[in-house]
């Protein structure tokens, strides 16, 4: 049976009746159209969905979405306006070349947001460590942290 | 790679939720960290789940003198970070970090990991290594039970039907006590294929004065090394004294995995024993 949810997604507010069975990631990319959180392993083990729900990086496949009642989220379309200038950390990636096919991208970007935000100047060994529940399989992963320590310049107000 | 159909409830207090698991085939809902990809599978197919995220009573870690009393829904990021764990039980923080990765430690449980009950998970090993007690919960009441006798194998919580662990209470080790956890796996955040955790403490003449030991991953539950803990009491710290110890695993049950065979694994246990027996002792000299 259905059951009403109200959350915010990237700052809107949303009110859908949705089956208990229906993952946050799938509510995301099907109710509401969002399609650029992306769903590879579907249990918890690849990182791809990975979102903020209040502040917090969550697997995405791994939280009902009638969990989420009342919640924050932010997904990658959250993180800048389609017109205006990439995120900081969305331009680092763009600028060491981070990403190829970019399926794992958006788990990625989410989980250095919330990294950045806890650690505004980590060392490489933390980037990696933070990563770790991310998987890549095509680019390698010296760019994306190559990115995030540039992010984390950008962020700091340095110059890269 | 979807879950099956189930009833889902969000009780707003423990009473509440308590009633709900008078219900036929309940499930309750912790972090999901686990069960949510059992029910992705379709391992389970629960006719309904009753979600305790939202139970205020469930929360917090409290440390009160001595005694540490964890909400069964104190997240394993919470744990990792308190900063009065990392004073008086450092190992937990120590631990936890070797629990799956970030997006999984921000919702997984310890209640969820002791009524999950993998053999290699790391909060259940040391619940054990300090002989924790637990709250169990039911409509009908409460009852206290020794973590020894609540695990009872692999993914075998003893609760009955209508039943849920509640709090996990424990007393800490002296101030300063020597510890380590050290754990192998594959790639970081992966299931151990074996682990190993001490606390030790020591006399005003350097020798050992209290012991616990654990390895996790090897049979189907956590297992003390009772009779190394003994043979240390008295000893002072060597090299060669923890080999011998650790050779305790060799009669302990381990049963093998796609991974790694019960030879392989008890090796491994028989070598991060004896290295976290060491690392604990470096850590009280620079102390």
């Amino acid at each position: 049976m259905k059951q009403d949810l109200t959350l915010t997604v990237n700052g809107v507010s949303y009110t859908r009746a949705v089956e208990p069975r229906v993952n946050l990631g799938d509510f995301l990319r099907h109710d509401l159209g969002l399609t650029g959180t992306h769903f590879g392993c579907e249990h918890g083990i690849c990182g791809a969905c990975t979102v903020l729900v209040d502040g917090a990086t969550l697997r995405s496949c791994l939280m009902f979405a009638v969990q989420a009642q009342g919640c924050e989220v932010t997904t990658v379309e959250g993180l800048s306006d389609a017109q205006g200038p990439l995120h900081p950390i969305q331009q680092a990636f763009r600028d060491q070349h981070a990403l190829q096919c970019g399926f794992c991208t958006p788990g990625m970007l989410l989980t250095v947001v919330e990294l950045l935000g806890e650690n505004p100047d980590p060392s490489e060994a933390e980037v990696r460590d933070a990563i770790s529940g991310n998987i890549c399989r095509c680019t390698g992963y010296q760019p994306i942290v190559d990115a995030a320590l540039q992010a984390a310049r950008t962020l700091k107000g340095g110059t890269r | 790679m979807k879950a099956p159909p189930f009833d889902y409830h969000r009780p707003q207090s423990l009473p509440e939720a308590l009633a709900l698991l008078r219900g036929a085939d309940v499930r309750v809902l912790a972090g999901g960290q686990s069960l949510v990809p059992m029910l992705n599978f379709r391992l389970l197919a629960p006719a309904a789940l009753v979600d305790i995220n939202g139970l205020e009573e469930l929360r917090g870690i409290a440390i009160e003198g001595g005694r540490l009393s964890f909400g069964a829904m104190a997240r394993q990021r919470e744990i990792e970070r308190h900063a009065g764990l990392a004073q008086i039980a450092p190992i937990f923080a120590q631990a936890v970090r070797e629990i799956g990765h970030r997006q999984t430690r921000n919702r997984g449980t310890i209640g969820g990991s002791l009524c999950h009950l993998d053999p290699s998970a790391e909060l259940p090993m040391l619940c054990v290594l300090h002989d924790a007690s637990l709250t169990i919960q039911s409509a009908g009441g409460s009852r206290r039970v020794a973590v020894h006798d609540f695990i009872q194998g692999a993914m075998s919580p003893g609760l009955e039907a209508g039943e849920m662990l509640t709090s996990i209470e424990m007393e800490a080790w002296p101030q300063g006590h020597a510890f380590a956890f050290l754990e192998h796996a594959r790639r970081a955040g992966d299931y151990a294929m074996s682990s190993a955790a001490c606390l030790l403490t020591f006399d005003g003449q350097g020798a050992i004065a209290r012991a616990a030991i654990c390895v996790g991953g090897l049979g189907d539950r956590p297992a003390r090394l009772t009779h190394a803990e003994q043979s240390l009491l008295g000893a002072r710290p060597d090299e060669q004294l923890f080999a011998q110890v650790a050779e305790e695993v060799e009669r302990l049950p381990a049963e093998g995995s796609i991974h790694a065979s019960a030879p392989f694994k008890r090796q491994i246990a028989r070598t991060l024993v004896r290295r976290a027996l060491t690392s604990a002792c470096a850590t009280m000299v620079t102390a």
